[in-house]
């Protein structure tokens, strides 16, 4: 195994004498490399993007009795040009998590293959042991923070739903600055707006939603954000994630009715 | 001492394809006193004997908490077994704050794993000369490791490290069949039965007789958030008590009787004879 050096942190030659140099035996100190806006000269340090280029608009989440959903639309905008109109923006991670993103595009690319790494290395011990939706949100949470506090955050608002391995729900939000939390419905952006307080108000107080309400509310919020958000389209994806099956379905379309149209006057 | 043309350095073979230091350091475990770990279905279980260095000194701490749910058991030198400690510690402890969840013993296991094994292949270090047993529980269940100083981790239903625990693990082969659907109780009664089997013939004479004087520890964990937990003195002598019951009924060795196999892994001389690498009581997997 001649890459077993790498994967221990200890590489058998790096810190080795250097020529000419005096060789400290005790060694085996990794000198850390200083992120950059540390190491910067001049007055003023580095500045960052301080704004989203492309964008993903709202995603919702809702938590049901034995699993989650998470819908977004396939819309992803350069400014406010519709400009990639067939974006999937709902992943399944693993088996027991679903992650919809929104904010920078390239954020939520980037993040995501990080997390697909560590899906992979997941993988590799063959231990049967998965990362939980729960543990996935905790790593956001940290990594996002530690972003921002180097000034160089990542531009993304992220919902991550799932079960855990007794099959119990979970769903989350984590933003751009490592805030999170968790409820029974969770949106980011303008279905925050529009779309929470739809569920809210639908919410019965004594149990939770079953599956078939959460998709039912889940069509009728998309529908909403179409008509309302100008950043929206019509055709969304749904992530479904439950003990028995995760999987992100769609595309579908909402239900598009413009015979109102030719009554709105005045503009 | 045994003096060999090859070992006076980690990185290099013998012509047998032996690397001696690090058989070497495999003999550092048996010089330490006995320590058993076994687990029923629903929990893990260690059991460490603790002989104090002289009659003037306390004896020193055998099981060491790591997490909430895994600790280890100690044999050989008790310094490397702290800087292990210290690592997996920290380790778990990164973990956490990462994840908010527990560390999976078995990952945790090969991490250590890789960590000790760099130490047997550089001319700058030695290997670890302590052996553990790890227990720990997770959510594929209750766990027993044994991770030895050339840096082979085993995972085990049972198993006993330290000096005379050959005839700890004959009890616990003997045993091993039943330890599945024990009682939590039961098997902390097993585990003080086999760590008796490693006293000498005239302790247990006096320790049979006297159960204050058997001096071990005793540490748990398990399901139902049941944390690592080394036991108190109270519970431990209680256990001494209901482990002495059960005893007598079984058949455990008496004081009396010869044990002719005991003491025969306390030899240090690496011959031919105990090439093999040790056999574990029973492995998973």
């Amino acid at each position: 195994m001649l890459n077993n050096y790498q994967s221990s942190g200890y590489p058998l030659w790096s810190n080795g004498p250097t020529p000419g140099g005096f060789y400290n035996f005790t060694g085996g100190q990794q000198t850390h490399k200083l992120p950059s806006e540390l190491v910067t000269e001049g007055p003023y340090g580095t500045k960052r993007n301080t704004s989203s280029i492309t964008t993903g608009s709202s995603v919702l989440g809702i938590r049901f009795d034995e699993g989650v959903m998470i819908a977004a639309d396939t819309l992803v905008s350069y400014g406010s040009l519709a400009r990639y109109q067939d974006i999937h923006r709902v992943f399944k991670i693993n088996n027991n998590i679903i992650l919809g993103g929104s904010g920078d595009f390239a954020d939520i690319q980037s993040i995501k293959r990080n997390i697909d790494q560590k899906m992979i290395e997941d993988q590799y011990y063959d231990d049967q042991i998965t990362m939980k939706p729960k543990e996935l949100s905790s790593w956001l949470t940290r990594v996002l923070y530690g972003r921002r506090s180097r000034m160089n955050p990542l531009y993304i608002d992220v919902v991550v739903g799932g079960v855990d391995k007794q099959g119990v729900p979970f769903l989350g939000n984590v933003d751009l600055r490592g805030r999170a939390y968790e409820d029974y419905v969770v949106a980011t952006g303008f279905a925050r707006h529009l779309a929470l307080p739809l569920v809210r108000e639908r919410k019965p107080a004594d149990r939770d939603f079953t599956a078939q309400e959460a998709s039912d509310l889940i069509r009728k919020c998309m529908e909403v954000l179409y008509y309302r958000d100008t950043r929206n389209m019509s055709k969304y994806t749904v992530g479904v994630c439950t003990t028995s099956n995760c999987l992100v379905e769609g595309p579908y379309n909402v239900n598009e009715n413009w015979t109102f149209a030719a009554n709105i006057k005045g503009y | 001492m045994f003096r060999n043309q090859y070992d006076s350095d980690v990185t290099v073979w013998s012509p047998q394809g032996r690397l001696h230091q690090v058989e070497y350091a495999m003999e550092a475990v048996k010089l330490g006193t006995a320590t058993v770990g076994l687990k029923n279905k629903s929990h893990a279980v260690l059991v460490a004997l603790c002989k104090p260095l002289s009659e003037l000194s306390a004896s020193q701490r055998k099981i060491i908490p790591i997490d909430d749910h895994l600790g280890i058991s100690i044999a050989g030198i008790t310094a490397d077994a702290r800087v292990l400690s210290k690592w997996l510690r920290s380790e778990c402890l990164n973990y956490k704050h990462s994840y908010e969840s527990i560390y999976p013993i078995s990952r945790l296991i090969t991490n250590l794993g890789n960590k000790m094994q760099t130490t047997t292949q550089r001319y700058d270090r030695r290997p670890f000369g302590v052996g553990l047993l790890v227990a720990g529980y997770d959510e594929n269940g209750p766990h027993i490791y044994q991770v030895v100083p050339s840096a082979n981790y085993i995972n085990c239903k049972a198993m006993s490290i330290g000096s005379r625990s050959q005839s700890a693990r004959t009890y616990l082969e003997r045993h091993l069949s039943s330890f599945n659907d024990c009682t939590t109780d039961e098997i902390i009664c097993h585990g003080i039965n086999a760590i008796r089997g490693s006293l000498s013939n005239d302790e247990l004479i006096t320790k049979t007789e006297n159960l204050s004087q058997l001096n071990i520890t005793i540490a748990i964990v398990g399901e139902n958030y049941n944390k690592f937990t080394i036991l108190t003195d109270e519970e431990t002598n209680k256990y001494l008590e209901m482990a002495n019951n059960s005893n007598s009924l079984d058949d455990q060795r008496k004081p009396t009787e010869v044990v002719g196999t005991s003491g025969s892994d306390d030899d240090p001389k690496p011959g031919p004879s105990d090439s093999d690498p040790q056999v574990a009581v029973g492995t998973m997997e």
